[in-house]
């Protein structure tokens, strides 16, 4: 394929994938914007207003960053791993596989896919955040960039679960057990600064902590560690699970017999 | 002669240790309509899955009008068009959709893509239903979207893994009309099927495929001149009580008085032969009929001598 047909056949999973989520908007766009405005509510206004600060911020203004980090995790990772998933399931994989579009191609896609609804439920939720606290980004270029990296990260993940996925079960396995403690240990609701020298130790072995203390330097100007350090922690994970995801389609895992 | 599909020492063992294929040489060319005829789990969707790169093989070299598929996958693939044995499209999705991001993934743009499906779709009939999701379609319109589907990106080989299964008779027909036009316009068409007729209707050359083994790699005449035998079934215009006896090269057998059963070796006699003899014995024959599939018959045969 020359340049311009691979274009054309990255082009066509990203619409199909980013037509597939907005269709149904009110399973993949609604729930996670009213989750988020009670987390504002509840743990913003209500309990937030007896915690007091929180690494230098006010508690909502301090949550607000890791509630749509947590969203744009979530999100990412649940189109890719269902959208693949789904079409392991129904065969309809086999439309690509049987092309001559290159591995790289596909992965793109549906990674891209993934970023697309990260983003897309991203702002809607930033956007309600908006009724809550008054947000101001301190740096634009971080805040996107972390956020675009993380949702890329987190696609790559969801992609390698739906690869070894058999059953409709295991592609709520891992996020049940692994994503949604790992979000909540990462610094989402605390800053680390208040656990003891031996948890701030293990927290650091979080990836989600990286992310979501980028992202709220990026927002806030304030976060717990080097905004460098959380660069390369992402795009480590980016290269390393990106070149696995890789080696899983052209070694056919899961999906060639 | 440029060959379309060439397969050599294909070897297949699944990750449960099963071989499904123990080493296939097949050789398809340019412009034929090969059937590769075999019982259940004789092997065949593992041979079509190897070649359109849904199954890997383990041994073996498969080219695609002379693109190796492990050194020029791109190439091989884009000369195939595939229409599998089970529907595989999103059921969700409309129709002319699953054509179009077909079309994509070949890297077709989207325009084109559109106007090659709507003639696709005119062609097979299923134009009417191209907004619809394809769950609303009927079997047999999800075959021919299947087939629509494989053949958006013009591919010059065509692979059908049993097209007519669960498809009623008069679609099937209409089905076979579209294959043979398309083969006499020039692509090449390779077919799986356990329906005898459907080979010896359409095809001409067959390979015949017994648990992971090719066990016959002829021209469909060939293989029908190798059977020895005729049979045929006549109606009586009135009934005989006897027949008179003959050699042993051409038998009767009276099944009831106005039906008889004739069984003639086709190197010595002739249906004429027939008739002259029974002309001269005053015996009017009202209607005749085959006995039994000639090719089922044979092929019930090759597969019976192989477990020898
Ligand atoms: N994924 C698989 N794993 C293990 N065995 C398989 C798999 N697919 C097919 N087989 C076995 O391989 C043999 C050939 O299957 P197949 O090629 O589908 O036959 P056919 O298409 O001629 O009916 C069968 O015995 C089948 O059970
Ligand atoms: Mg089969």
């Amino acid at each position: 394929m020359n340049a311009q047909q691979q274009w054309t056949a990255y082009t066509t999973i990203l619409v199909k994938e980013v037509l597939r989520f907005t269709r149904i908007w009110v399973q993949t766009i609604v729930p996670p914007v009213i989750t988020t405005a009670l987390y504002f509510v509840i743990f913003g206004n209500l309990i937030g207003s007896q915690i007091g600060d929180m690494g230098g911020h006010s508690y909502i203004d301090f949550i607000t960053p890791g509630l749509i980090m947590m969203t744009v995790i979530t999100n990412s990772y649940a189109n890719v791993v269902s959208s693949f998933y789904g079409s392991k399931f129904q065969g309809n994989i086999a439309e690509m596989l049987v092309s001559p579009m290159p591995n790289w191609i596909i992965l793109a896609g549906f990674i891209s896919g993934g970023v697309a609804r990260g983003l897309a439920v991203g702002l809607a939720v930033t956007l309600v955040s908006l009724l809550f606290s008054d947000l101001s980004v301190q740096h634009i270029f971080i805040t996107f960039t972390i956020v675009l990296l993380t949702s890329t990260l987190f696609s790559l993940a969801g992609l390698i679960n739906a690869v070894y996925a058999k059953s409709f079960d295991d592609i709520t396995i891992v996020p049940t057990f692994v994503l949604t403690p790992l979000t909540y240990l990462g610094g989402v609701f605390y800053s680390i600064a208040m656990l003891s020298p031996l948890w701030q130790n293990i927290s650091l072995l979080n990836p989600v902590l990286y992310m979501v203390n980028g992202f709220r330097y990026g927002i806030l100007g304030a976060s717990d560690m080097s905004i460098w350090l959380s660069y390369g922690v992402i795009m480590a994970f980016i290269l390393l699970l990106g070149w696995f995801s890789l080696h899983l389609l052209n070694k056919g895992i899961g999906i060639r017999s | 002669m440029t060959i379309a599909l060439d397969i050599q020492g294909l070897q297949k063992t699944y990750g449960n240790g099963f071989t499904a294929l123990k080493g296939i040489d097949l050789r398809v060319e340019q412009g034929d309509f090969f059937a590769l005829l075999g019982a259940n789990g004789a092997g065949k969707s593992t041979t079509i899955g190897i070649a359109s790169s849904l199954v890997n093989k383990t041994a073996g070299k498969v080219s695609i009008f002379g693109y190796d598929l492990d050194t020029q996958r791109e190439q091989a693939k884009a000369q195939i068009g595939l229409v599998p044995q089970e529907f595989n499209f999103n059921i969700f999705e409309p129709v002319v959709e699953i054509l179009v991001n077909q079309g994509g993934y070949y890297g077709i743009p989207r325009a084109e893509a559109f106007a090659r499906a709507e003639v696709l779709l005119k062609q097979l009939g299923l134009w009417e239903k191209a907004r619809d999701q394809a769950r609303t379609l009927s079997g047999g319109m999800k075959r021919r979207l299947m087939i629509a589907r494989s053949l958006i990106h013009q591919p010059r080989l065509l692979i059908l893994d049993e097209p007519t299964a669960g498809v009623d008779i008069e679609i099937r027909r209409s089905m076979w009309e579209f294959l043979r036009k398309l083969n006499a316009d020039g692509t090449t068409i390779i077919l799986t099927t356990h329906y005898l007729e459907e080979a010896e209707s359409l095809c001409r050359n067959i390979g015949i495929i017994d648990r992971g083994e090719l066990i016959e790699n002829t021209s469909m005449k060939q293989l029908l001149n190798r059977l020895d035998t005729e049979s045929y079934v006549f109606d009586l215009a009135s009934p005989v009580d006897i027949l008179p006896t003959t050699s042993n090269l051409c038998h009767f057998t009276l099944q009831d008085p106005t039906t008889v059963e004739v069984v003639f070796h086709k190197e010595h006699y002739s249906l004429n032969k027939v008739f002259a003899f029974l002309n001269e014995h005053g015996v009017i024959v009202n209607s005749m009929r085959n006995k039994t599939n000639r090719l089922e018959q044979l092929f019930m045969d090759l597969v019976e001598n192989n477990k020898h």
